[in-house]
């Protein structure tokens, strides 16, 4: 700033105007409606799925929202939504529609039961081996089949046969899983192949190979994933057996020679003897099929065929296929027998209750046969123990039980469980009744199983774990119950968990506590969740470590978390904290309180007030805070302070203001790494001022005013601990505004004044850029915006006494100059902002207070002397716009020049006193500066013309004077400036 | 492509019985005319006995095989010498189905030593620098369906007592009980029954079905009685579940069975032999001689 000697060339005189004859109101009239309020029933109009749509716009004659008009009265969304799919669900149902066409042989599924095509997956996936397979086969790797010239038909068909016989069979051992599974895929292709060359029994000799596979159950692990493979094949040869005798059978139309397809619904009758004379041939001929297991299969494949030559055959095929299962002594080979015959009938619609019923019945009633001497000696030889072994069974078993009881009635069920029960009573089968139980827990209604859960219970807990391993049941009962509550879940819950708490292998022992923690979380309180935490708590402790573990642990406190209903007690539990101690590892640990956090962010009506869930909070967040370190990426620090911010914002202790402050002392100190945590507590702490403000109604008491105080204070000590990278400044610099705001609205002037001070000071260190989406953008207009902000703020803060006048204001100023501005407008600008407020500072009355507060204005009561010291700020101000002014008499700153001579003259007219002749000159120079400058004014500037506005309202309201009327005189050179 | 000649039958199944009329077509197909010394159509049927060499020696076996029987036998030229046009050429042909005097029409049936078969014989002459061109179906010959027959249940029970010539110590103790529900079986439908294993001390490897033949022929010697087995079908794979009652099915082949048949000279009868294998390759046989009807 100049010095005061030399004093400034111009001065500025403020003009102290009369608040009440300057203010006029603007015209105004009353309405009966909103004016948004049209368009808001138009769109709705617009959703009726009436034609009227697009008249609905055109006819309206009141306001149409722009936005509307142009998508024809629907928004793009709505649009969308009145389309019976949205986009995502078409395109699923279209890759539905494809799935219907790859799996079209399994029409039959009622919906709601598990497809088979999942099931199959699912098996391929968990039925594997590493042992060695042997297979035997009459083919050399596939490359038996050979193109021949069919020269007779008998003749090829014997030539076939010879074929076979010479080397009947061929044995390949050592084989890998994945070469037996090549070979198989072999067999597929060398199927296909055949089929293609018109080889039939080629065909059909190489499907009964493939399925005396079936029979050899040696590597028993792996039968399941054989059964798969082979059942594909199978399905394949069905399948094209069929579309054979289709495509053979054209439909007879009389008088006409060539025949049209046999439609989707035909008869026997309308198919024609030749199509029936070969598909009676081909019964015939697998009928002569000499093993059981394979001619069993093919018939099963075949079965579709039957509706060539027999209307209703199937259902009666089918019953006697499943009583020839029967004979199938191998309990393994048989259950899965049955559930291909099983899935052929529900592919067929064919699958009568007789049917589903019979082979249920016949299942349990040869359950004996899994623990025979011939069974037991195979796995003795295998090495397989017995859990193992019937673990085999729950894909078939499931299945078949699957189909007779989905949707079966009660009576079907009691039926079934009567039987099951019969034969598990029997002595022989006690140990290894789990298979049953499964298959019921696995298949039946969950609400039956409910309703009958203490008699399934004790079933379960009859068993023992040489056989079904017991924990699974646990597992499976839990997830019945989780579907439909039993009446007496108590009482159940106890009983069960005394037999989980029995499981010793600890892996057991979580799988079944996930399942179970459920039905724990969702209809106990937190004292049995917190039991059930402690007992998994004393059954982990001091075990070894693994990563499944982990993971079940995870999952646990997730589904708690989920169903819990009472969230919060949730965390006045004594066994959590030791719960999560379970965690070692550190990454693991984080990322489960990260889990419960984000949980606890969804409830969003939750509030925390009590102290000891606070702690197990604030323990919480601590881990995750000090997960953060130098390493952390940016967003991973930004999702943390987000969690702990929120954590943060819900504890509240309602009236206890004092403890609520010293929580964030205690929350400051626990969370000092993360900036964003840090600025929040402050905005909590400033709103605990301000609604100690609201409750005292702006009257503090000693007390209310010394926590106020404290308040304060600790907002002052926070701020300077954020650090000052990217928007830390911005952030220091926005809170010392608005903690001394509040510190004003609290009538601490001292307080105020050193957070003003204290943000001023800071100002040097703001950044000149700003990093924002990867693109450098200039940080000057926030420093503008926030000294206008600043500006307003201090028009109400009144002087200290101990300081000279607008002590802080001249801080402002001198900060203002010394920044480095790029754009040199942005200084000059901020000048004229502050001769704003310089002038209503010496106004009798400000248009704003602080209640309690005395401002400038009181306070000085329009001295003559604090009047004439500010409009000799004002001076010196003035002289540093003019400063500038001048230096932007270059040609490529006229417009610059312009710009800112109007925003100055601007400025004078309204602001200055135009009686000082001072004043007045320098008007009518602006005048003669902005008309010089014209040529260079960008051609969209209102500037002069608002000046002229005014200065014509303002001629217009002071006509008495009107002759000499300073305004008149600037208005006419404004004129002639403009014109000429 | 050059001369084919082929005879195409209107029943598609080639069955007829006795008093049908076999109706067809001589098909003949040729890119350019042809000239022929006649074409004749012949329709034969006779029974074939073989003897067997268990009775009389492989050489005689040979030689002297027994006249054969003939039962049907026709011939009618449908053409005299002349010319065959280009392209295809449809001579339709009936023909009613009827024995030679004194003889009856037995059903088809292909067996070792005895065969009953039935041809339709189409010949083409041509001169000598061509090579004369025949064509020779088989059809086949069913009994009109008799009246229902009522069926005979079998019950059994077979148990080590109920063994003959077996050397009883080496027998486990077992006792498979069942029945069959008819021993007078339709060709055209199953045979059926069950069994149950209700205890076995040894476990069971295989349970099957063996349908055998027995063909006897009359000549200067005697009587020559051979069973051979026809097929074998397994009913029960491995240990089979005691207690559970396995059903017995099994369909008859066609050709390879027929009607029952005594004649005069030779006999056509079927058993079946129920066959339980036991897990040390020992096994048991049961034998249930059976009659086939049709109806």
């Amino acid at each position: 700033m100049s010095s005061k000697q030399s004093g400034p060339s111009y001065k500025w005189v403020c003009r102290i105007h009369d608040v009440y004859k300057d203010k006029h109101s603007l015209p105004s009239q009353t309405t009966s409606d909103h004016p948004l309020k049209s368009a808001i029933i138009e769109r709705k109009l617009s959703h009726t799925p009436s034609a009227k749509v697009t008249n609905n716009v055109s006819d309206s004659t009141t306001i149409v929202e722009p936005l509307g008009v142009s998508l024809d009265g629907s928004d793009p969304l709505s649009s969308f939504a009145k389309l019976t799919y949205d986009p995502l669900s078409k395109i699923a149902a279209d890759e539905c529609v494809d799935e219907l066409d790859e799996d079209s042989n399994e029409p039959g599924e009622v919906e709601g039961m598990e497809p088979w095509s999942v099931r199959r997956r699912e098996i391929l996936r968990r039925f594997t081996t590493s042992e060695k397979l042997t297979m035997v086969t009459f083919l050399l790797g596939g490359e038996k089949v050979t193109v021949k010239t069919p020269t007779s038909q008998i003749k090829n068909r014997l030539e076939q046969l010879d074929d076979f016989e010479e080397d009947s069979e061929y044995r390949e051992a050592d084989l890998t899983q994945k070469e037996y599974m090549a070979r198989i895929e072999l067999m597929h292709e060398d199927l296909l192949t055949a089929w293609q060359q018109d080889q039939k029994v080629t065909a059909l000799k190489i499907i009964i190979q493939c399925l005396k596979l079936l029979v050899d159950t040696s590597v028993i692990q792996f039968y399941p994933s054989k059964f798969v493979l082979i059942s594909d094949i199978l399905d394949t040869f069905g399948e094209l057996v069929y579309e054979r005798l289709h495509s053979k059978s054209k439909c007879i139309v009389p008088g006409r020679d060539f025949g049209k397809p046999l439609p989707p619904k035909f008869t026997p009758d309308m198919v024609p003897e030749s199509a029936k004379e070969t598909c009676r041939n081909w019964f015939y001929k697998i009928a002569s099929i000499r093993e059981l297991v394979p001619r069993l299969y093919v018939e099963a494949a075949l079965l579709k065929s039957y509706s060539f030559i027999k209307q209703n055959e199937q259902g009666p095929a089918l019953l006697r296929l499943c009583r020839m299962v029967r004979g199938i002594g191998d309990p393994l080979v048989a259950a899965y027998t049955r559930c291909y015959l099983c899935r052929v009938a529900s592919s067929l619609n064919c699958a009568s209750q007789n049917f589903l019923k019979e082979n249920i019945c016949d299942f349990i009633a040869s359950y004996n046969q899994l623990f025979n001497k011939i069974v037991r000696l195979d796995l003795a030889h295998q090495r397989v123990p017995v859990p193992e072994y019937l673990m085999l069974f729950p894909p078939a078993v499931d299945w078949m039980f699957q189909g007779y009881v989905f949707n079966a009635s009660d009576k079907i069920l009691d039926e079934v469980l009567a039987q099951c029960k019969v034969k598990i009573n029997n002595s022989l089968c006690f140990v290894y009744s789990g298979l049953l139980i499964n298959a019921m827990l696995a298949t039946f209604r969950s609400s039956y199983i409910a309703k009958h859960a203490l008699q399934f219970f004790e079933l379960i807990s009859a068993c023992s774990d040489e056989g079904f391993p017991q924990y699974l049941l646990l597992k499976q009962f839990g997830v019945c119950l989780n579907q439909c509550e039993p009446e007496n879940s108590a009482e159940i819950l106890s009983d069960v968990w005394l037999k989980v708490a029995q499981i010793k292998d600890s892996q057991n022992y979580l799988c079944v506590a996930e399942v179970w923690a459920e039905f724990i979380s969702k209809h106990f309180a937190s004292e049995e969740i917190n039991s059930f935490l402690g007992d998994v708590v004393d059954h982990l402790m001091g075990k070894k470590e693994c990563k499944e573990n982990y993971d079940y642990l995870q999952s646990i406190l997730k589904i708690i978390l989920t169903h819990a209903s009472d969230f919060y007690s949730l965390f006045s539990m004594n066994n959590l904290i030791p719960y999560l101690d379970l965690f070692k590892s550190d990454s693991t640990k984080v990322s489960l309180c990260k889990m419960i956090l984000v949980e606890f962010s969804h409830r969003k009506n939750l509030i925390l007030n009590d102290l000891v869930v606070i702690n197990s909070f604030m323990f919480i967040c601590r881990v995750l805070h000090d997960s953060v370190n130098a390493l952390s990426i940016e967003d991973e620090k930004r999702q943390i302070s987000n969690l702990l911010s929120c954590f943060i914002q819900r504890v509240d202790m309602g009236k206890k203001f004092e403890e609520q402050l010293s929580f964030y002392v205690n929350a400051r100190a626990a969370f000092t790494n993360l900036d964003l945590v840090q600025t929040s507590l402050v905005q909590c702490v400033i709103r605990l001022a301000c609604e100690t403000h609201l409750i005292m109604k702006g009257n503090h008491s000693s007390r209310t005013a010394s926590f106020v105080k404290a308040c304060i204070a600790y907002c002052f000590i926070t701020i300077p601990s954020i650090s000052l990278e990217a928007f830390g400044v911005l952030t220091q610099l926005k809170l010392y505004l608005l903690t001394g705001q509040v510190a004003l609205l609290n009538q601490c002037l001292g307080q105020a004044d050193a957070c003003l001070k204290a943000a001023l000071s800071l100002v040097p260190k703001f950044p000149t850029s700003f990093i924002i989406d990867n693109v450098s953008k200039s940080s000057e207009p926030f420093l503008i915006s926030y000294f206008c902000d600043f500006l307003s703020t201090l028009l109400v803060v009144p002087d200290n006494a101990e300081q000279e006048v607008l002590f802080l204001t001249r801080e402002l100023i001198k900060t203002l100059r010394k920044y480095p501005w790029e754009n040199e407008l942005s200084r000059s600008y901020l000048y004229l902002y502050a001769l704003d407020m310089l002038s209503t500072c010496v106004q009798v009355s400000y248009p704003y207070h602080v209640k309690n507060v005395d401002s400038n204005d009181v306070y000085y009561g329009s001295h003559s002397k604090f009047i004439k010291e500010v409009n000799w700020i004002c001076s010196v101000i003035l002289e540093e716009i003019l400063a500038v002014l001048k230096a932007f008499a270059q040609p490529d700153k006229l417009r610059l020049q312009h710009e800112l001579a109007a925003a100055l003259l601007h400025r004078m007219v309204v602001r200055a006193d135009l009686r000082d002749e001072s004043v007045l000159t320098l008007c009518v120079n602006l005048i003669g500066l902005i008309k010089k400058t014209r040529s260079a004014a960008s051609p969209n500037t209102y500037a002069i013309s608002r000046i002229q506005d005014y200065l014509k309202w303002k001629t217009r309201k002071l006509p008495e004077i009107s002759s000499e009327n300073v305004y008149h005189l600037l208005s006419v050179k404004l004129k002639e400036a403009i014109k000429s | 492509m050059s001369l084919s000649l082929d005879i195409q039958l209107k029943k598609v199944s080639k069955v007829y019985q006795e008093g049908d009329t076999i109706a067809g077509a001589i098909v003949i197909e040729s890119p350019n005319n042809v000239k022929h010394d006649g074409l004749t159509l012949s329709i034969e049927g006779a029974v074939n006995l073989r003897l067997s060499p268990k009775n009389v020696g492989y050489i005689e076996a040979f030689y002297n095989s027994a006249k054969p029987v003939q039962l049907v036998s026709y011939f009618v030229e449908v053409a005299g010498p002349g010319k065959i046009p280009s392209g295809k050429t449809e001579i339709p042909f009936e023909a009613v189905l009827k024995p030679l005097t004194n003889r009856t029409l037995y059903e088809t049936y292909h067996g070792v030593y005895i065969t009953v078969q039935y041809t339709l014989r189409c010949d083409l002459k041509r001169n000598f620098l061509n090579k004369d061109l025949f064509k020779e179906i088989e059809f086949f010959v069913e009994n009109k369906p008799k009246e229902y027959a009522p069926p005979k249940p079998m019950e059994f029970s077979i148990s080590p007592a109920s063994l003959q010539n077996a050397h009883k110590n080496y027998i486990p103790s077992f006792k498979i009980v069942g029945h069959l529900n008819s021993t007078v079986c339709s060709v055209n439908k199953p045979f059926t029954g069950q069994l149950t294993v209700e205890h076995c001390e040894s476990s069971i490897k295989s349970v099957e079905l063996q349908l055998v033949r027995v063909e006897t022929c009359g000549c200067a010697e005697g009587y020559a009685r051979d069973p051979t087995e026809i097929q074998n079908i397994q009913i029960g794979e491995g240990n089979v579940a005691t207690g559970l009652a396995i059903p017995i099915y099994m369909i008859f082949p066609r050709l390879f069975t027929s009607a029952t048949l005594c004649t005069t000279n030779f006999k056509i009868e079927f058993e079946v032999n129920l066959v339980v294998v036991f897990h040390d390759d020992h096994l048991i046989t049961e034998n249930f001689p059976i009659t086939l009807v049709r109806y």
